[in-house]
């Protein structure tokens, strides 16, 4: 299998139609198509055993990975973000290979790794130039790896995370329809290249023949004004850039939105408040939220738009708690929730998150994760309730274990967060002599408001949860700390409560 | 048969990618299909020319067959003289 046959098809059913948009520049699907070819001459002629891509998103993330597919090469985005070292060393993992983007600085910090190095511009012009074979391909069916993706190894070295063309191809083939988008359609693309969702949105638009709008880099005010230029009808984005679009938009921001049909999110934990205003401030678009992780190929459980309407129009507050939800699985996958002992768990219980399917790689370079029977330990945490919506309590290692109790950071900080004068919260172990772990949490107060005292939030955990919950030291904080995908970093408000 | 591997039918411009097959013998337009085309077409039987639509996925009832079609034509799909039918898609919400 390869992913290539996802242009391959796109170019051959309608070659002339507008596949891509970036930076004002239209691409066919039969340009790409023709790019990615040229690609596939010039990959084989440097002897790459990678094809990197150092750079933000553009036409020239589409063709690497098609152009290294075709080559039989695994593609492999870098995070820009990353720090030189940090950065070289990930390089030196994957020597030699062609690396596209960035030139001045992986000469700078890599030049003795054996890289052929070219600029985006010099890349997307030498692949026009080149003219191969239309059956170009170095066609493997097997088992090949299309895609790797070094984790943001918060704990320890990255791990190189590794998609199989199989693997991508079951997602997309499994939910998405071929064509099935109207000519109309444009996706606005703004996550970074280097994340699973910034690559499986451009191999599931092109599949559905949506075009592809990019957006290299995010303001709201970019976002909101590509939304009218394009007329875009789906967007993906992460709850930091809701966050950011929404907060432009009550600042005067003004675009014309009618266009927008579908908005989906994920990435990190989308707060309450902001869905709230988001289905006010788009009250034509659908809302999707989507739960998935990089060894899963991007989306395994969502929570749509109907089930969005439901829970906002319901009085029952199980439904309504559901626009916190991750949704219900997909049908191309199986999932369990497992506590410690590797039995599943009972409706309500948390656990660690387990699933399998042909879109599931659980792979790494070094070794898989894979269960015996093909199940993926995702080290999320979370529980399902009766109707089978999943809520994410968490990382598994960021449960926090009290004299032997397993307590969720999740569902203190949702309690919290019904107070209305805590606009954030975090809660996590703190060591403690008695318990071993207990729970500290760290707060932000609302604009306008008075922080309360430190007894009124523990009452309040004591009256809602149970009293393990309540926690031991309160810290008040100006904002908490996220990553640009809008991930909650613990390990860092650990340090703050700890010191 | 491979996953991955691309066969073309002998009878019309049909073209599948399997993505899942046991050892039968898979057909197009009542003819054997082939990862090469044969030099003379072979005739389009009647009971396979109902054609095959670009993207769609044709299964076996017993689910050990799948091929994905990624060029139309006019015979349709079958394994040892059984047709296949198209595989219901379930599109979801668009989420990436």
């Amino acid at each position: 299998m390869n992913i290539a046959l996802l242009l391959e098809m796109a170019a051959e059913a309608a070659p002339d139609r507008i596949a891509l948009v970036c930076d004002g520049k239209r691409w066919t699907y039969s340009d790409l198509l023709a790019a990615a070819r040229g690609a596939f001459a010039i990959i084989q002629d440097s002897g790459a055993d990678y094809v990197a891509l150092l750079d933000e998103s553009s036409e020239a993330a589409v063709i690497a990975v098609f152009g290294a597919a075709l080559a039989g090469v695994p593609y492999c985005p870098l995070n820009y973000r990353l720090p030189d070292a940090d950065l070289a060393a990930l390089l030196g993992r994957i020597a030699p290979a062609l690396v596209i983007g960035d030139e001045e600085r992986v000469t700078r910090i890599a030049q003795d790794q054996g890289h052929t190095i070219l600029s985006r511009e010099e890349f997307t012009l030498q692949t026009q130039e080149t003219v191969p074979a239309d059956d170009a391909r170095e066609y493997d069916p097997g088992e090949g790896v299309a895609i790797q993706l070094f984790t943001s190894g918060t704990t320890a070295a990255p791990k190189a995370a590794i998609l199989r063309h199989s693997n991508l191809l079951g997602y997309i083939l499994g939910t998405v329809e071929f064509a099935g988008a109207d000519e109309a359609d444009a996706a606005l693309v703004v996550v970074p290249p280097y994340h699973i969702a910034g690559i499986s949105a451009l191999l599931s638009s092109i599949y559905a023949q949506r075009r592809i709008v990019m957006l290299p880099s995010f303001s709201p005010e970019g976002w909101l004004a590509l939304v009218q230029a394009e007329a875009v009808t789906n967007a993906f984005v992460v709850p930091t850039m809701l966050s950011r679009i929404i907060e432009a938009m009550d600042n005067g921001t003004t675009a014309e939105i009618a266009s927008l049909r579908a908005i989906a999110y994920g990435g990190g934990k989308m707060p309450l408040e902001v869905i709230h205003k988001a289905l006010e401030r788009f009250p034509a678009a659908g809302f999707t939220n989507a739960y998935g992780l990089t060894e899963t190929s991007s989306t395994v459980a969502l929570l749509g738009p109907e089930d969005h309407r439901q829970a906002l129009a319901s009085s029952d507050s199980k439904i309504r708690a559901r626009l916190t939800s991750l949704g219900k699985p997909i049908p191309t996958v199986e999932m369990e929730i497992r506590g410690d002992d590797g039995r599943v768990m009972p409706v309500g219980e948390a656990g660690e998150i387990y699933v399998r399917g042909e879109q599931v790689s659980g792979e790494y370079k070094e070794k898989s994760a894979l269960d015996a029977d093909g199940w993926f330990p995702t080290r999320d945490a979370g529980y399902m309730d009766e109707e089978g919506y999943l809520f994410l309590s968490g990382r598994a290692d960021d449960v926090i274990v009290r004299g032997g109790e397993n307590m969720s950071p999740g569902e203190i900080e949702d309690v919290l967060l019904t107070h209305p004068a805590i606009a954030d919260a975090c809660a996590c172990a703190i060591p403690s002599v008695e318990w071993g772990e207990a729970v500290g949490i760290a707060v932000v107060t609302r604009d306008g408001h008075e922080a309360p005292h430190e007894n009124e939030l523990k009452d309040l955990v004591r009256q809602r949860l149970r009293s393990s919950r309540v926690p031991e030291k309160v810290a008040f904080v100006t904002e908490l700390p996220y990553n640009e995908m809008g991930k909650l970093l613990r390990r860092k408000v650990k340090d703050v409560l700890a010191g | 048969m491979k996953p991955g591997t691309r066969l073309k039918s002998a009878a019309c411009d049909t073209e599948v990618m399997v993505i899942r097959a046991a050892e039968g013998q898979i057909e197009c337009g009542g003819a054997p299909m082939a990862e090469t085309k044969p030099a003379d077409p072979a005739p389009l039987a009647a009971d396979f020319s109902a054609g095959t639509l670009m993207g769609k996925r044709y299964i076996d009832a017993d689910g050990k067959y799948e091929l994905l079609c990624v060029k139309p034509g006019k015979g349709s799909l079958g394994v040892d003289g059984q047709a296949l039918v198209v595989k219901d898609a379930k599109p979801l919400p668009a989420s990436d």
